[in-house]
């Protein structure tokens, strides 16, 4: 009765095969991007802006690229941290040896340099598979830290090691640094997390989104069929990597301003990204943004009820916190081990059918 | 049912429409949990005691109550991010982070807003450059004027000459831990030691190789720049080399009881730098016993009152209030807004008049804040710690910095912040 298919009848091809092929999640999509561009900038202010939703469109970005990766390639990674790290330090120095470089052309070059890096370490995933090639990019992650913390050159020799975002903006606006506006951050975060989601959701429902999934389900069988394992493995590695870097860009420039490469991007971050990706859901772009949302903003949330509404001391809240989002996350893989991604799949069948169960 | 339903909105409308009390707020960017607890807790309940003091026993500052609104950091910068954003709409006046990584994230940002921010004896060492760094204040020392000090206190235990000697830094391999460096480096070409650079990664629980790697190489003394749980992995690990606790000095945030605790007596002779005095010897602490410890007000526990930290925050807590005193006298008004902050931070003078007014007589040197010179003049003293009696004492007196070797250092780096970020100086 909701959420039916009955009466929507497509005329061409293209409208066939769209991503939204109902009505209503086409609507839906529609109105939720018309609120994010058009209602969210006006009424943003700094706090919503740089502690809830340009970490939750950073991070979302960053589970994407591990989602394709991990999800729909089945290469476990475990060096997400190092390379946001690779991403942040790419983009630092474009901005300081290229000042009057437009900060779109700078993150998205950031993306480049870190999918060359990816690409790098994803040689390994030709010979090993599962369990070995995680401990092989933890060797990728510590690696990339250590190069950061050794080689001064990377945060141009400053005395304390830490690297700082200059004001870079596109088109008149401020996009980094400390006079930049939280809707201009926002709005800048906003159009890539669309334009990147838009990108990875046709990757992989087209021709190598299914070489990847072929990979992922049964490498073997899948060479034997035409599926250049080669190619099929350095893309994934290269197209995440793109999306991991132009995450990590953003995160330093964008969000933090400052970054220390130790303290920022340490294996928490790698796991923080994997996490996301498990619990968002394996192989699905909906999935990384349900994760993204989960492992950041759950945080903010409770910590902002328990301290601010109920009024509770701080250390006992952050405890209480650790405590609350651990037990979520056994009761959410308990519960579905397939991720909230397929809760909402199995919801929206089950609303297909709706009020009749059969 | 309607009636008592109008009556409702209309208490709560009375509520909402009446006049919020005028405050002076202080955030306290603290850590409560996390590695670096066991030495971020006691600063926190020190900087609250004393504004809870201030409120009892005077009733606020010029009048005004004191706030203070702590948020958790976990020692994390984007918590650190977080706490600040959600903090400074609040009327907030002054931030202290005591975390140099949080310094430096907040530092452009606290500019921007016209907040200024007050880093004792941590933080960006050339925000001492207050042409450069307009809302940075670091007085009364930094890392670079500690470890002057601290070779200007191995140079008097050696006669003047540390020409041959081996001096290995332990640093935490972080923005805080790496600052001496390049001073430690300029002094070794000054004065013909060698030094060696020993990185301990956060947490600093792993430490095993670098102990390793000095009882091989046997230097004569170590300086450790440690925080949190690395400063008693140290102290633990050098006592199990058997090293010479009497050539083991740590920076100020190295030597606090809970870091010598875990080591019983092997940490005897321990040594560490410090900006101001020990213990509870003064007159303010009778009144904090009396106001805030006996009166049930004490912040956490209550337990860490006279502890080495628990001063410094207290320190960090009584220079904020004096300069809010300053920023009322100049701007004629008890409501002050955190651009007068700065002023007044700027214009601070502590003399022997204003800490006997204040009952820390002798607890630490007099200086005078200048609009060029946010560091101020960067003393420190040695204390030691005697596992018998359980105590630090301080065992010599204030020592100056070698501001020649400093000074240069301070301007170049400075200098390049400011041409990274387009800054005009800001003193004229």
């Amino acid at each position: 009765m909701l959420y039916r298919e009955a009466g929507d009848y497509k005329k061409t091809y293209a409208e066939d095969s769209q991503t939204f092929p109902l009505k209503l999640d086409r609507y839906g999509y529609y109105a939720v991007l018309a609120i994010a561009f058009l209602v969210v900038p006006f009424v943003i202010n700094d706090y919503w802006a740089s502690a809830v939703l340009i970490p939750f469109l950073i991070w979302s970005i960053a589970s994407l690229g591990l989602n394709i990766l991990t999800g729909y390639c089945g290469q476990v990674s475990l060096g997400t941290g190092g390379f946001m790290a690779v991403g942040a330090y790419a983009s630092y120095k474009l901005m300081t040896s290229l000042p009057d470089l437009n900060i779109m052309i700078i993150v998205l070059l950031s993306g480049v340099i870190t999918a060359s890096v990816g690409v790098l370490f994803g040689l390994p995933s030709l010979r090993i598979k599962g369990f070995y090639l995680a401990v092989a990019t933890l060797a990728a992650q510590f690696f990339l830290v250590w190069l950061f913390n050794k080689f001064e050159w990377f945060y141009n020799y400053s005395a304390s090691g830490q690297i700082s975002a200059p004001t870079r903006g596109m088109f008149g606006f401020e996009v980094t640094g400390p006079s930049a506006s939280a809707s201009a951050k926002y709005l800048f975060c906003l159009v890539l997390v669309v334009l990147l989601a838009w990108v990875a959701r046709n990757l992989t429902r087209g021709r190598i989104g299914r070489s990847w999934m072929a990979i992922r389900d049964m490498d073997i069988a899948a060479e034997i069929i035409g599926v250049n394992p080669l190619k099929t493995k350095l893309t994934a590695f290269a197209v995440s990597s793109f999306f991991i870097g132009v995450a990590g860009a953003l995160f330093f420039a964008v969000y933090l301003g400052a970054v220390e490469v130790g303290e920022a991007f340490g294996i928490q971050k790698s796991f923080l990204v994997l996490f996301m990706v498990i619990i968002g859901g394996l192989g699905s772009i909906l999935g990384s943004f349900i994760g993204a949302a989960f492992l950041v903003l759950l945080p903010v949330l409770l910590k902002n009820i328990m301290v601010g509404v109920l009024g509770w001391p701080i250390d006992l809240a952050a405890h209480i916190e650790l405590v609350i989002i651990g037990f979520l996350i056994m009761l959410t893989l308990v519960l579905e081990p397939h991720g909230v991604a397929q809760l909402w799949r199995v919801t929206k069948q089950k609303l297909r059918l709706w009020p009749f169960p059969h | 049912m309607k009636l008592t339903k109008i009556a409702a909105y209309a208490v709560a409308g009375a509520m909402l429409a009446s006049p919020v009390m005028a405050e002076l707020v202080f955030p306290s960017l603290s850590y409560r949990t996390g590695p670096y607890a066991a030495n971020g807790t006691p600063v926190a309940d020190g900087f609250a005691d004393y504004m809870t003091l201030l409120n009892e026993r005077d009733g606020g500052i010029g009048g005004v109550m004191t706030n203070v609104i702590e948020c958790e950091t976990g020692y994390s910068t984007e918590k650190g991010v977080e706490c600040y954003e959600a903090t400074k709409d609040e009327g907030a006046l002054i931030y202290e982070p005591l975390s140099t990584g949080i310094t430096y994230q907040l530092i452009p940002k606290t500019t921007a807003d016209d907040i200024p921010m007050l880093t004792t004896g941590y933080g960006r060492t050339s925000a001492a450059d207050g042409n450069v760094f307009s809302h940075t204040f670091n007085f009364p020392a930094n890392y670079w004027t500690g470890a002057s000090v601290g070779i200007n206190y191995l140079l008097s235990e050696n006669g003047g000459s540390l020409e041959g000697k081996k001096i290995a830094l332990l640093y935490h391999n972080s923005a805080y831990g790496k600052e001496p460096i390049r001073t430690l480096e300029a002094l070794a070409e000054k004065h013909g030691f060698d030094l060696t650079l020993l990185p301990v990664d956060h947490p600093g629980q792993e430490q095993k190789s670098q102990w390793l790697q000095i009882r091989r190489e046997r230097p004569d003394y170590v300086l450790m720049w440690g925080w949190g749980v690395m400063n008693q992995v140290a102290i633990q690990e050098a006592s199990n080399i058997r090293f010479d606790m009497n050539n083991f000095i740590g920076i100020w945030w190295s030597g606090s009881e809970n870091d010598v605790a875990p080591a019983g007596d092997a940490a005897d002779g321990y040594k560490a730098l410090t900006f101001h005095a020990v213990g509870t010897d003064f007159p303010m602490f009778d009144d904090m016993q009396q106001y805030v410890v006996d009166a049930g007000l004490a912040s956490g526990t209550g337990e860490h009152v006279g502890t080495v930290l628990y001063n410094r925050g207290m320190y960090g807590a009584m220079l904020a209030a004096e300069a809010v005193k300053v920023a009322q006298e100049m701007h004629g008004t008890a409501d002050i807004t955190a651009g007068m902050m700065r002023d007044g931070l700027e214009n601070l003078v502590i003399s022997d008049e204003t800490m006997a007014a204040i009952g820390l007589q002798g607890f630490a040197a007099n200086f005078t804040v200048t609009c060029e010179n946010h560091g101020g003049p960067g003393l420190g003293a040695v204390q030691q710690w005697d596992a018998a009696s359980q105590s630090w004492s301080l065992i010599t007196d204030f020592i100056a910095p070698d501001m020649d070797v400093i000074q240069p250092l301070i301007d170049a780096d400075a200098a390049a912040y400011a041409a990274e970020n387009n800054i005009e100086p800001q003193c004229n």
